[in-house]
């Protein structure tokens, strides 16, 4: 059976943000985010303009499974980081735990720095995500709400306009 | 895994549909894409080859609406379904919260079909997931085809569990909705138990 979910609550949630704001003005990157390993966005900070961080995120785990999946085939564990360089921007993918740190930088910043920057706070955010993971594990009062689901609420999902 | 965030009061969830190649997965996904409004949907990414055979992986993310005041994502993925890409199908599974099995209705993909299953459940084990618990749906598309196998065979031969099974014609959309719908229901009922 699939484990149960990942309950984000807010002060975790604005401890992540706090984080990764600090990262990205440290690191004069465009902008940080932080995803589960599957793929699932957990938190994002900075010039966003019309980045699809949703599909960025859902790459950016892919791209960790096939990279970790070549790993294994040389007898390695997994590659803790992944550089992706382009001719104006770049990206720096760092392995922290089950959490993946991506950050998307350009010629304001450079790859040393992104690099540097991002271990600096991997120790904080992977101390955050721990809680995060003791928060799912705990009888949460607020998660009842979802024992409340109906099934007409379930059912109005797929009425909505 | 389902991840429920109380800051942006959202709920995401993970639907893998799994099948042989060529069965339409990617087509459910693009059927769904078509049909959705833009405010409901992100992009649909294809990883495929040149000959738009899925090479890695296509994903789309969903919001079907509020439950609780939660709004509700689905990220939809499909498994590169030709035999050889046996690692990445596998990758694909990991965080799964319910999947999809697309069967090919014609008579000389049935072993096709089995062979995938088998894989499905093998790769389930290997992330630790159980086929027999893990929110599923079989899906027989291309019924409109000639040559199928009638429905009950094929629900005697690929019906694992009592899971609902629906009849398609994902190129037309015809079960495509009905199917999603009848896994996102389990998905979401799964929930309850948190």
């Amino acid at each position: 059976m699939a484990d149960g979910p990942i309950l984000i609550r807010e002060e975790r949630y604005h401890e992540i943000k706090a984080v990764l704001a600090r990262l990205r003005m440290d690191s004069s990157a465009r902008v940080v985010v932080l995803v589960e390993k599957d793929g699932q966005q957990i938190a994002v900070h900075g010039e966003l303009g019309d980045l699809d961080t949703t599909s960025l995120a859902s790459l950016a785990a892919g791209n960790v499974a096939a990279t970790g999946g070549m790993a294994k085939l040389i007898g390695e564990d997994e590659f803790p980081t992944l550089s992706h360089e382009g001719e104006r921007e770049s990206i720096h993918i760092s392995v922290i735990g089950r959490i993946l740190l991506v950050v998307v930088f350009d010629e304001r910043s450079s790859l040393g720095l992104v690099k540097l920057r991002s271990k600096q706070v991997s120790q904080e955010l992977s101390a955050v995500f721990a809680a995060i993971e003791r928060d799912s594990n705990e009888n949460d009062p607020e998660s009842s709400l979802f024992g409340e689901i109906t099934d007409e609420d379930i059912e109005s999902l797929f009425t909505q306009p | 895994m389902t991840f429920i965030n109380y800051a942006s009061r959202e709920i995401n969830c993970k639907i893998v549909y799994y099948g042989p190649g060529l069965c339409g997965k990617t087509t459910n996904l693009q059927h769904i894409y078509d049909s959705t409004a833009p405010q409901a949907k992100g992009k649909l990414i294809s990883l495929a080859t040149e000959t738009d055979r899925t090479l890695f992986f296509d994903f789309m993310p969903l919001e079907l609406g509020t439950v609780r005041g939660f709004k509700t994502r689905f990220h939809l993925y499909t498994v590169p379904g030709q035999v050889f890409y046996e690692a990445s199908r596998k990758l694909i599974l990991k965080g799964v919260d319910g999947v999809v099995f697309v069967a090919d209705s014609q008579e000389e993909r049935m072993d096709a079909n089995i062979e995938s299953l088998y894989n499905l459940e093998e790769n389930l084990r290997s992330h630790g997931y159980d086929l027999m618990k893990i929110p599923y749906a079989l899906q027989l598309n291309k019924r409109d085809l000639p040559n199928v196998v009638p429905m009950g065979d094929m629900v005697s031969e690929l019906q694992r569990k009592g899971e609902p099974v629906i009849e398609a014609i994902a190129s037309s959309g015809d079960g495509v909705f009905d199917t999603l719908k009848a896994v996102a229901k389990q998905v979401l009922t799964e929930l309850r138990k948190t």
